[in-house]
């Protein structure tokens, strides 16, 4: 399986690479660990005339701790985020890159990559949304930063410019008394998840003072479930408002029937996965270190 | 259009003018002749294709060959010294970890990476470290068995080594 013949550029530096871009116009495409784009175009989904290709810059592989923020370069791999001590200090960004599909993938597939492909079933975009998180975006006229919550704007759909890449993905630390946990349930590793559920919550002794909830693979982008997290929010957690906010995580819900379940499976799938993903959050804000791994059918 | 690339292939230079669409995989097998290299599925979801590109195991039919340009690539014809069969192989053979061989190599390369980062894995670790190779025929607990058998042996010989230092 051959993708239709293309031009092959390789970028010694980000501006390089968007000066290429806004040279090649329309027809000119980036290409990062190419775990989404290559299978495209061996589908001949994608049939790009040019590729820029983002993998021999030095320099944008990293993940530093800065002023209360970590920062990812735009092609650190999966596997580098896994393997991160620095990258662990936040355990659900942890969950969700030793999840990502396979071995071989998280060696290759990048964070900026799987942000800016906006895949409604792509595990960082739900997990980041329940951070505080800014994409950093290189331009012809310079940077600007933009909240994840403004970035993704529909299914395979960013707010980048034509000619715009992201440099960087900087995410906040959560305050003090902060836990979460990511939890998706796949039919095998090297498949995008039926549903998943991302859970960040700040606790006070049994009362949670903040809770973030986002919902994957349910919608055309991940769900911020508001109305799950105002069950939340300011109760003391028990039986009955974990229960509550699971119910208001199915109602926010809206998935499509596909070959991985109806919508009424993925609804009542999305309202179990919060339920348990807010329990190991609760135990992380505890200071209790807990181990999650995503579930199989 | 062509572009020229050079790829440390099991320690050998390989020099070739190619098109960019042309997959790793297919250098290997075509440009390079090192046919060890299977392709199962074409579509990145079997593992039959790992090899290691840098030291980590990628699936080679998701990778052009001028993105491995510069780079190292290690494929099952690079496990064995000679006549002496890799750590691997050898627990492959003894457990029987394999039947009809097709996914094997992928196997043996998936597993490379496993135990360059967790000498020691446990059961769980390995069928983690697997889980994005298919196997058709043996049901996995032999190659499960096979990799550890490779660790136990990999370990007594590090060991035997810092012994005689
Ligand atoms: C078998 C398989 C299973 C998978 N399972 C999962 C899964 O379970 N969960 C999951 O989240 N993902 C999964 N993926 C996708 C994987 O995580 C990809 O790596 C990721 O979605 C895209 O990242 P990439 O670096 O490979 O990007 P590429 O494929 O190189 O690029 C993707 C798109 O983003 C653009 N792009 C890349 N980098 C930038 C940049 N810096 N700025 C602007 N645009 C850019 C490209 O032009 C392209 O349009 C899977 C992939 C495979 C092959
Ligand atoms: S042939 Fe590459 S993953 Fe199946
Ligand atoms: S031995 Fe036949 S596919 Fe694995």
């Amino acid at each position: 399986m051959y993708p239709r013949a293309f031009h092959y550029h390789r970028a010694g530096s980000l501006k390089e690479a968007v000066t290429m871009l806004s040279q090649l116009g329309e027809e000119g495409k980036l290409l990062a660990g190419g775990q989404s784009l290559i299978p495209l175009m061996k589908l001949r989904f994608a049939n790009p005339k040019h590729l820029v290709d983002l993998n021999f810059v030095p320099g944008i592989s990293y993940i530093k701790e800065d002023k209360g923020s970590l920062r990812f370069g735009a092609l650190t791999r999966h596997a580098e985020v896994e393997y991160s001590a620095t990258a662990a200090k936040i355990p659900i960004i942890h969950d969700c890159a030793a999840g990502i599909a396979d071995v071989q993938v998280r060696n290759r597939g990048t964070i900026g990559g799987s942000i800016a492909e906006a895949d409604p079933s792509g595990d960082w975009a739900t997990v980041l949304s329940t951070l505080d998180t800014t994409i950093r975006c290189l331009g012809r006229k310079g940077e600007r930063t933009i909240p994840l919550s403004k970035f993704i704007t529909d299914a395979y759909t960013t707010a980048l410019g034509p000619e715009e890449i992201v440099s960087e993905i900087i995410v906040k630390n959560p305050p003090k008394g902060s836990g979460g946990a990511y939890l998706a349930f796949k039919r095998s590793a090297p498949v995008y998840p039926t549903a998943s559920a991302a859970v960040q919550l700040r606790m006070e002794g049994d009362v949670c003072e903040d809770a973030a909830i986002a919902l994957g693979c349910v919608g055309l982008t991940a769900i911020k479930a508001s109305q799950a997290e105002s069950a939340l929010r300011g109760q003391k957690i028990s039986e009955t408002t974990m229960n509550a906010a699971a119910e208001a995580a199915r109602a926010a819900a809206d998935p499509q029937p596909d070959m991985r379940g109806s919508a009424e499976y993925k609804r009542m799938l999305v309202g179990a996965l919060v339920k348990r993903a807010i329990e190991l959050a609760i135990r992380r804000a505890r200071g209790e270190q807990v181990e999650v791994s995503h579930l199989y059918a | 259009m062509q572009k020229n690339v050079t790829i440390d292939i099991n320690g050998q230079p390989h020099r070739q003018a190619v098109e960019p669409r042309l997959l790793l995989v297919h250098f290997l097998r075509e440009v390079a002749g090192l046919t060890g290299t299977h392709i199962g599925c074409e579509t990145s979801l079997c593992g039959a294709c790992t090899v290691l590109l840098d030291g980590r195991a990628v699936k080679s039919c998701t990778v052009l060959a001028v993105q491995a340009d510069g780079r190292s690539v290690t494929t099952v014809e690079g496990l064995a010294q000679g006549d002496k069969l890799h750590a691997l192989q050898e627990g492959f053979w003894e457990e029987h970890g394999l039947q009809c061989g097709f996914c094997t190599p992928g196997m043996l390369m998936c597993s490379h990476d496993l135990l360059a980062n967790h000498p020691t894995p446990t059961s769980a670790d390995i069928r983690e470290a697997i889980n994005g190779n298919v196997c058709r025929c043996t049901g996995y607990q032999n190659i499960v068995n096979a990799v550890k058998n490779a660790s136990r042996k990999m370990a007594k010989r590090v060991s035997a080594r810092a012994g005689a230092r």
